[in-house]
């Protein structure tokens, strides 16, 4: 009855009796569904396919925690957000978490009284050119035309970048990433400056991407990862943790090939412990024993996900860069599971 | 004698002369076009010129357009296909079709629905539109708003009964008492609404949606464009009997209706649509506690309601400005109560001089159902800017997305206004 638009006005009756909430977990557990904030569309990263199935890699977040926590990778409620409207709707309680490639800055932690999980992807801002333009560094930008989105972190970015390179530029100030695209093709700027991720989404779906070029400065650090409320520290764990076991599989070699094999048990105890055949660590966080492995299995690990999603085989073409793991160069580095 | 006059005239013509063809600047087509394109030099150039610009025009687009490619699977396909050729890609509207009309959750099997109610709604709404047709007919257009509620959300149909039974309930109140006294009526009606409502909430079990005979379709998987033409038919519909209670009220003598009135307008008017969508999508859920929430779709019908509402109503007013005196007094002398003067002399004058103001608020408002994409509701335009733009096969696409929408909008506002301007010639009692 709640579903009828003109019954719904008699739900004000009920508001009193929701008020009083118990943890997140629990609400997620008695509602079967994890409700999971993400963006309305980016390319690989969130997007309804044809069939209207959300994929991407944020998703993949969404994916593991609904594992984690009911067992099945399919219990999510997708609750599209725009970049308005996400820190209302997890504050608001609309969504259980937000994974919407959100920079975890210090007051969207501590003003906005959110807590960032983790990292899921380390982004940052970068330069495309077109390649006949023959620039190999942003150091040799002097003069250039950039085209910037307008009222974006990138803005004060870039400004900084140049003036503390003692170089100038001439900034075309312009309003959606698709207006960027068109501009900077139709050669209205030289360069186009947004996150390393999206220009490489912008490329893919050039005419020619192999005439343009990502330079290899990075000038800002833009840590994106999924975020919960303040306060539910509990929640915050499970969320945390289910992020952690995907990277920490990648890390001991559990792919969603071995994944059967490996949770009967092996010779590594951390592996045991993350998959249940050993210890009590799902009890700890109020999930079964099997959570990572449910976990793991809905995706594969975080190096699957990442290839099936952004990677170098997708047309995004993302490098695995700052997101290898720390063993291999990159900042991924999931803490000790015992 | 006649001989005489046989004689003084030589010839005398029996059969008329075949007529001679016009000269042949004179006629046809050539007549046109010297009247019309090429009357004087100023008048040739700008023909030529815009013959020109048309060339220019025809010549960027038509290839694009016919050779446009059908029936690949991405953007990348696409391109190979054409082999760097200019050509359209409207390979997305193919592939996307059902997510463009019914939005991507809307499920496929029931598509059926939104079509039927869609079929239904014509039928509904001719008697509404064309007043020639028998008046018998409004009985289905009542009911419509129930059945189409069933068919599109689907659930329980005890849901819309119990809906139905209300107003009805309300009405007959209002008819029985609203004759002695129009405020017991008022009043009367609404309470017996909201009493037959809770009582039927209540009768109506728990589960009844879940085994229903139309699956329950909950508001968030509405969109594309049935989500722009429900909001906006929904919300024309019940801004206009609104908009004519504002306006009225505003010019009412009693203070409390009359600035109750002017604040409603002037605080809606004055606040830009988007501001209310926001409010009706983020700062609501602040109010109520998770779970408890007012249905999405009916918070965005109130505040489009309620935002064209007022815009009408200052239309309407204008047309209640518009009307000379003595009609008023003309209603009074014949003993006419107040509604029945508004009913019978007044809005009858005054809405038909308002006929292009409302249909223009009706078509911005239509366009404007758009806006919802903003606060992430899949409508037509959300759907094109979110998940098509942002899926790996159409990133890229722009033109032949937004063409298609652009041409969907103006088939349905074309036809609003050309509806008006038969109206309008239907209506008209003067003689110019």
């Amino acid at each position: 009855m709640k579903k009828s638009v003109i019954l719904g006005a008699m739900t004000f009756a009920g508001l009193a009796a929701g008020a009083a909430s118990a943890g997140t977990l629990d609400d997620v557990k008695a509602r079967g569904k994890l409700n999971c904030g993400v963006t309305t569309g980016l390319v690989g990263f969130a997007a309804p396919n044809a069939n209207g199935e959300w994929e991407g890699f944020d998703v993949a977040v969404c994916r593991a925690v609904a594992a984690a926590v009911l067992g099945d990778s399919n219990a999510v409620e997708f609750v599209p957000t725009t970049g308005k409207t996400r820190f209302t709707a997890l504050a608001s309680g609309e969504i259980d978490m937000l994974a919407r490639n959100t920079t975890w800055t210090f007051s969207r932690d501590v003003d906005l009284k959110f807590e960032f999980v983790g990292v899921n992807y380390y982004d940052g801002q970068g330069f495309m050119v077109p390649k006949e333009l023959g620039v190999s560094s942003a150091k040799e930008l002097d003069g250039a035309t950039v085209c910037i989105q307008t009222g974006t972190t990138t803005e004060l970015n870039l400004a900084d970048f140049f003036r503390s390179n003692n170089i100038s530029y001439e900034p075309v100030p312009i309003e959606t990433n698709a207006e960027a695209q068109q501009q900077y093709l139709a050669g209205a700027c030289d360069v186009y400056t947004t996150d390393a991720s999206g220009l490489a989404a912008t490329r893919a779906t050039f005419d020619d991407p192999a005439g343009h070029v990502i330079l290899p400065e990075i000038i800002s650090k833009e840590p994106l990862g999924p975020l919960v409320r303040h306060g539910d520290h509990e929640w915050g764990d499970v969320v945390r943790w289910s992020l952690m076991a995907l990277i920490a599989a990648e890390e001991l070699g559990i792919t969603s090939a071995n994944l059967g094999e490996m949770a009967a048990g092996t010779e590594n105890p951390e592996i045991n412990r993350l998959l249940g055949s050993e210890g009590t660590l799902g009890e700890m966080l109020g999930l079964s024993a099997d959570w990572a492995k449910n976990a793991i299995a809905s995706q594969g690990n975080y190096g699957e996900i990442f290839a099936k999603n952004i990677g170098e085989d997708t047309p995004v073409g993302l490098a695995r860069g700052l997101n290898a793991q720390w063993t291999e160069g990159g900042l991924l580095y999931a803490p000790p599971f015992r | 004698m006649s001989d005489t006059h046989a004689h003084s005239i030589a010839f005398v013509r029996d059969t008329e002369i075949p007529p001679s063809p016009p000269p042949a600047g004179e006629t046809g087509a050539v007549k046109w076009l010297r009247e019309n394109l090429f009357s004087n030099a100023v008048n040739s150039a700008l023909t030529i010129a815009s013959l020109l610009v048309i060339y220019i025009l025809l010549s960027k687009t038509l290839p694009w357009l016919l050779n446009g490619v059908w029936t690949t699977n991405s953007l990348a396909e696409c391109r190979e296909v054409l082999q760097g050729k200019t050509g359209a890609c409207f390979s997305v509207l193919t592939e996307r079709w059902n997510q463009l009309l019914y939005g991507f959750k809307y499920p496929s099997d029931q598509y059926w629905r939104p079509n039927l109610a869609l079929v239904l709604l014509l039928f509904a709404i001719a008697p509404v539109l064309f007043f020639d047709l028998p008046r018998k007919l409004l009985a289905f257009t009542a009911i419509y708003p129930f059945l189409a509620f069933w068919l599109i959300w689907g659930g329980t149909i005890l849901a819309p009964i119990v809906a139905l039974v209300g107003f009805a309930a309300g009405a007959f109140v209002f008819q029985t008492y609203g004759k002695s006294s129009f405020a017991v009526g008022f009043f009367g009606a609404i309470a017996a609404a909201f009493a037959v409502w809770i009582i039927g909430g209540m009768l109506i079990p728990d589960g009844a949606s879940d085994n229903a005979m139309l699956q329950a379709v909950p508001s968030r998987d509405l969109g594309g464009f049935m989500l722009n033409l429900m909001l906006g038919v929904t919300c024309v519909s019940l801004s206009l009997p609104l908009g004519i209670a504002l306006a009225l009220g505003r010019q009412s003598d009693m203070p409390l209706i009359k600035w109750m009135c002017v604040v409603f307008i002037e605080f809606v008017r004055g606040v830009p649509l988007i501001t209310l969508l926001f409010v009706a999508s983020v700062m609501l859920a602040y109010f109520f506690p998770p779970e408890s929430t007012v249905d999405l779709f009916l918070r965005v019908v109130i505040m489009i309601t309620m935002f064209s509402a007022a815009y009408i109503a200052e239309v309407i007013r204008g047309g209640l400005a518009a009307l000379p005196k003595g009609q008023y007094e003309a209603a009074d002398s014949l003993g006419l109560d107040y509604p029945q003067a508004m009913r019978l002399i007044i809005l009858p004058q005054a809405l038909k001089i308002s006929i292009p103001g409302i249909v223009n608020v009706a078509v911005g408002l239509f366009k404007d159902t758009t806006l919802v994409s903003v606060i992430s509701m899949f409508d037509l335009v959300g759907m094109i800017r979110g998940p098509i733009l942002a899926s790996t096969e159409w990133n890229g696409v722009y033109w032949e997305l937004l063409g298609f929408a652009a041409l969907l909008f103006f088939v349905v506002c074309y036809g609003i206004s050309q509806y008006s301007q038969w109206l309008e010639r239907r209506l008209a009692t003067d003689h110019r």
